[in-house]
């Protein structure tokens, strides 16, 4: 489903190249549920954004579903990602000028002319319905119409849930999806986007530093100085 | 069409307006002047055409300055015979005399035939009085009756005759706009004029016939088929439409160049929406990486983000042209008395379109350079912090600076009166914004390097803000500036304008101007001078003349041969000259060609000598060597060109376009001019009643009067210039305004950021004032500089003035500007140094 050979990202830094990653190698199967965890400065972002094709390895390819990354310009990949892929992200990324309705819209509305130019969808009118039922998923079906700023920091996540659901994708990456939330609240949203993504059969890779959220991955791994140093399954952070 | 881009900008329309609204309206005044100038110039087009036939008086007037000859007369006659009718109007400046009070004052004097008008309505006071003037009635301007302080039943006399004022014309439709600067009128019928004794030779008159055509007779047909004699005698053929094109070309000349006044303000707008844009897009960076991220291409993400703007654009057009409608009332009101007609109102499809379709391409073009970068954000972003300076110089950039210079050129083009003027008005934008933006540039370095660093910590705060990352500089800099020069420069051109009137005003300049006086009057006018005035008056003979060959061939020859491309200057030939004869060379000349005669040489020559103003014998094709054939009366006197002659025309004196050397013309039948300076009110008025009871042929311009008059009118064209100028400052204003506020949110969250470090609220407060007060007084003085190196420039070059900087309106403007800018700095800036910093900092999270 995944798979990542040699994967290599320097940035300069200070006119010094400095190697985030370094040789990445991994596959991650299809439904699979994956934590990557590590120190601050090991690579775990960097590995996420190439994984997602947000970013180009200086060296490696990343392949998805049998698809090289790096053989797409940068607006095929968002193409690509639009129907595959969806973002939960650590600081909830909402638009804010958007409600929380027309938030979740937004992929849907995207998917609605996809990569080959075909219509996936049919409509705006089931794309609202869509999107409605997906808000009352998590709980939130009678915001729809409030303003991220109106939201508190859970419910924002929420809502970024629903949006990261919204098309379907069979892959969701996470990026410390629980790290700008309380305990309590933390702990609500893992225990949602795990019934989201089972009830969907989602691959799920999560970027996080909370031991107890990665203990309910199917495999951990973690990363240390560029390189993935453990691949544990169900290992206890 | 992709649907993504238009429903992503409609639902982020509603906060894109509370961020950019203020810039809208930056937009709004450029396209409100454009619009009002365009509407009002249309309504003087149309007013003026609608009325043509009005305002010309009859379908043909046919006209010059000496009575008409036989040829045309016969034309006419010829006319009457097929149905047309025809009235003689002949006009005429001399001086009125009120025998009950002994006032004088120079007046234009028409005898009039029954008939005219044929079209439109004359209204007088008491009504109905103007078919009396057949039966000997005499009519006089309202302006009149004030000036010398007489009424109905009271005697002027005219000449050598006596006239028993009936009423007053309070309406003339042919007699619009300045025709009355140079005197009032009195109207009396054709006939008496002849018993004036003023028709005599020398007289300043004008002979006009109007016509009446019967239906179906076309004047331009007519024009034609007497083309011949018309071109032979000299005679003018006015019809209606060329009647109506020659006075709206005064509106014209004003609304080129006030739409450049305009078009600078547009401009300016566009200049505050591409700044904004800029803040706009950097603060939604975040947002734009989201989209990429969840799968929006670029072209889609830059789609909505353009939609916005454009769509920004459009509704700050509509605003300016409701604005620019209103004004389009209000300028009728104002510059009523240089209008040839009443203006009608009326919207202006065209003008309407033109704004709308102008405000939006500029707000779009302006802001295609920032929104270029919303291609390069990359969707990373949602993850971490992405250097940036990606693709900085890219073929899309170029292609974007390329289409916003060709816009600018093209509009300076289409605005500007001439395609010179176009390029220097767009040359001009150019440097003055170059210049701007180095001393903003400037500005921001200078400050880093030559940082106050012994001031007090809010100062250094306030200061280092210049410089800083997403810093506003640039764009107020320009905004003020340009503000301030355009407020400077007219301020400026006022000042140095109004000086050099006062000096002229001074004691011992001429301010009477005598015409007309016969050689026999000569030494009794110079006697009754010599009791009012200040030194000696000047005196020129004067001897009226008509070119009638150059070089040895006729000129109606030259006039019939349109085949000629150096042919002279169609009116060179036409022109009747008053031409002159003296010894010296007088101060305000210089012989440029040639030479000047030697004023002992008293040998006669033949043929005689004379000396060319240069401009002049450009326009005729002659030099020194060719030959000249004057007509003076039935004589025909044959002259060779000496020199050519520079003329400073500004200075008052008595200049002429060609001088004679003594000897050729002194047995001719001449009049004479006098320049004389009499200082007291009292004296003048003493001096020409004596001088019209004594010698009433001669007429007398009485300057000071003359001067009253044309100020009256400038002031009022000021006042427009004025209110155009006001709106360019007013888009400078709300430009800078909105630079400053869109760097609120960005100031807001430092505000409480300092404070959670422990600055207090006051701190802060001084924090922004210094910056303001740095800001303001650095774009000002930049401005305030220009604006005297502009107003040097067009006072010395364009007005050929001397120069004095008026240092006093410049410091108070920088000050008006220093002030305006801090508070509306703190304006925008509320809310940055109150509530507690959580409540900031909190709202701020998303």
């Amino acid at each position: 489903m995944i798979e990542a050979h040699g994967l290599t990202r320097t940035f300069s830094s200070g006119g010094l190249p400095l190697e985030v990653l370094r040789g990445v190698e991994l596959e991650i199967s299809a439904g699979e549920f994956v934590a990557v965890a590590g120190p601050s400065g090991s690579g775990k972002t960097t590995l996420l954004g190439l994984l997602a094709g947000l970013d180009r390895p200086t060296a490696g390819r990343v392949i998805i579903d049998g698809q090289d990354l790096d053989a797409l310009t940068e607006d095929e990949r968002a193409r690509f990602r639009v129907n595959r892929i969806g973002f939960v992200f650590q600081t909830f990324h909402l638009l804010p000028a958007l409600t929380a309705l027309e938030n979740v819209l937004v992929p849907l509305e995207l998917a609605g002319r996809a990569a080959d130019g075909r219509r996936t969808d049919s409509g705006p009118r089931a794309a609202s319905k869509r999107a409605s039922a997906l808000l009352d998923r998590v709980g939130l079906g009678d915001r729809a119409h409030h303003y991220p700023v109106q939201l508190s920091g859970g419910e924002r996540q929420r809502v970024s849930l629903a949006r990261a659901f919204a098309n379907r994708p069979r892959i969701l990456f996470a990026d410390e999806p629980t790290g700008n939330l309380d305990r309590e609240t933390g702990a609500r949203v893992a225990k949602l986007l795990e019934r989201l993504n089972r009830d969907a059969g989602t691959t799920l890779v999560l970027v996080t530093h909370d031991g107890e959220l990665a203990g309910r991955a199917d495999r951990i791994l973690r990363l240390e100085g560029g390189r993935i140093v453990e691949k544990a399954p169900r290992a206890v952070g | 069409m992709d649907a993504f881009p238009l429903r992503m900008a409609r639902r982020q329309w509603r906060a894109t307006l509370r961020r950019l609204g203020v810039y809208m309206t930056s937009i709004t005044v450029g396209v409100a002047a454009l619009v009002a100038l365009h509407s009002f110039r249309d309504d003087v087009v149309r007013s003026i055409q609608a009325e043509n036939r009005t305002l010309l008086g009859g379908d043909v007037r046919i006209g010059a300055n000496r009575p008409l000859p036989d040829s045309v007369m016969t034309i006419v006659d010829s006319l009457v015979a097929n149905g047309a009718e025809a009235a003689r109007v002949t006009g005429l400046l001399s001086m009125a005399l009120a025998e009950e009070n002994g006032r004088t004052r120079l007046v234009q004097l028409r005898g009039v035939e029954p008939g005219f008008p044929y079209h439109g309505r004359v209204t007088t006071d008491p009504p109905g009085l103007w078919g009396a003037l057949a039966r000997g009635a005499v009519l006089v301007d309202p302006a009149l009756m004030a000036q010398m302080n007489i009424g109905a039943g009271d005697v002027l006399r005219l000449g050598s005759a006596d006239f028993v004022v009936a009423g007053t014309v309070v309406g003339l439709p042919t007699d619009v706009g300045l025709q009355t600067a140079t005197g009032p009128r009195v109207f009396v019928a054709h006939e008496r004029l002849q018993a004036t004794g003023l028709l005599g030779m020398g007289s300043l008159s004008r002979h006009n016939v109007y016509l009446r055509l019967p239906d179906g007779a076309d004047p331009d047909e007519i024009e034609e088929e007497h083309e011949a004699v018309l071109r032979a005698t000299r005679v003018s053929f006015r019809t209606p439409e060329e009647h109506a094109r020659s006075l709206t070309r005064s509106t014209d000349f004003l609304a080129d160049y006030l739409g450049l006044i305009g078009l600078a303000a547009l401009l300016l707008g566009g200049i505050g929406v591409g700044s904004a844009v800029n803040v706009f897009v950097r603060a939604n960076f975040t947002s734009i990486a989201v989209l990429r991220c969840l799968g929006a291409t670029r072209r889609q993400v830059f789609a909505t983000y353009v939609l916005q703007s454009v769509w920004m654009g459009f509704l700050g057009s509509v605003l300016g042209v409701v604005a620019g409608l209103v004004v389009q009332r209000l300028l009728p009101l104002l510059i009523r008395d240089v209008l040839p007609v009443e203006v009608q109102s009326s919207i202006s499809p065209g003008a309407v379109a033109f704004g709308l379709a102008l405000g939006t391409w500029v707000a779009f073009i302006f802001a295609l350079m920032p929104l270029l970068e919303v291609r390069h954000v990359s969707p990373l972003q949602t993850l971490r912090v992405v250097a940036e300076g990606v693709g900085r110089r890219d073929r899309d950039r170029i292609a974007a600076i390329a289409a916003l210079g060709a816009t600018v050129l093209a509009l300076t083009l289409f605005e500007a009166p001439s395609p010179e003027a176009g390029f220097a008005f767009a040359g001009g934008l150019t440097v003055i914004t170059g210049l701007l933006w180095c001393v903003a540039a400037g500005l921001a370095r200078g400050t880093r390097r030559f940082f106050p660093r012994r001031l007090g910590y809010p100062v250094r705060q306030g200061v280092a803000n210049l410089f800083r990352p997403g810093n506003q500089t640039v764009a107020v800099t320009l905004a003020l500036g340009f503000g301030v020069l355009v407020v400077g420069v007219i301020a400026q051109l006022q000042r140095n304008l109004a000086r050099e009137l006062s000096l002229e005003r001074g004691a011992g300049a001429t301010n009477m101007v005598l015409f007309d006086i016969q050689p026999d009057q000569e030494a009794a006018v110079e006697a009754l001078l010599g009791r009012y005035a200040v030194g000696a008056p000047e005196v020129a003979p004067m001897v009226t003349a008509r070119v009638a060959a150059l070089n040895g061939r006729p000129v109606t020859d030259i006039l019939a041969d349109s085949l000629d491309e150096r042919r002279p200057e169609r009116w060179t030939l036409r022109r009747e000259y008053r031409n002159t004869y003296r010894a010296e060379l007088k101060e305000s000349e210089a012989v440029v060609a040639g030479e000047w005669w030697d004023g002992r040489d008293t040998q006669r020559r033949e043929p005689g000598r004379v000396s060319v103003e240069e401009e002049l014998a450009d326009d005729l094709g002659v030099g020194v060597g060719d030959g000249i054939t004057w007509m003076v009366g039935g004589t025909e006197i044959r002259t060779v060109v000496a020199s050519l002659r520079s003329v400073d025309w500004a200075r008052l004196d008595t200049n002429f376009f060609v001088v004679f050397e003594p000897g050729v013309l002194e047995e001719l039948p001449r009049t004479s001019i006098m320049l004389a300076s009499v200082p007291a009110d009292d004296d003048r008025a003493r001096f020409q009643e004596a001088l019209v009871r004594d010698h009433p042929n001669v007429t007398v311009l009485d300057l000071a009067t003359i001067r009253q008059t044309v100020e009256a009118v400038l002031s009022r064209v000021v006042a427009a210039i004025r209110i155009l100028a006001g709106l360019c400052t007013a888009a400078g204003l709300i430009v800078m305004a909105g630079s400053i506020a869109s760097t609120r949110a960005q100031r807001r969250r430092e505000g409480a950021l300092l404070r959670t470090l422990g600055a207090r609220p006051g701190q802060v407060r001084r924090i922004l004032l210094s910056e303001y007060v740095a800001l303001g007084a650095l774009a000002g003085l930049a401005g305030g500089v220009l604006a005297i190196g502009a107003g040097w420039l067009l006072t010395v070059r364009l007005f050929g003035l001397e120069y004095q900087p008026a240092l006093g309106v410049a410091t108070l403007i920088w000050v008006a500007v220093v002030v305006l800018t801090v508070l509306a700095g703190v304006a925008s800036g509320r809310g940055s140094g109150g509530g507690t910093p959580l409540q900031v900092l909190r709202a701020e999270v998303d």
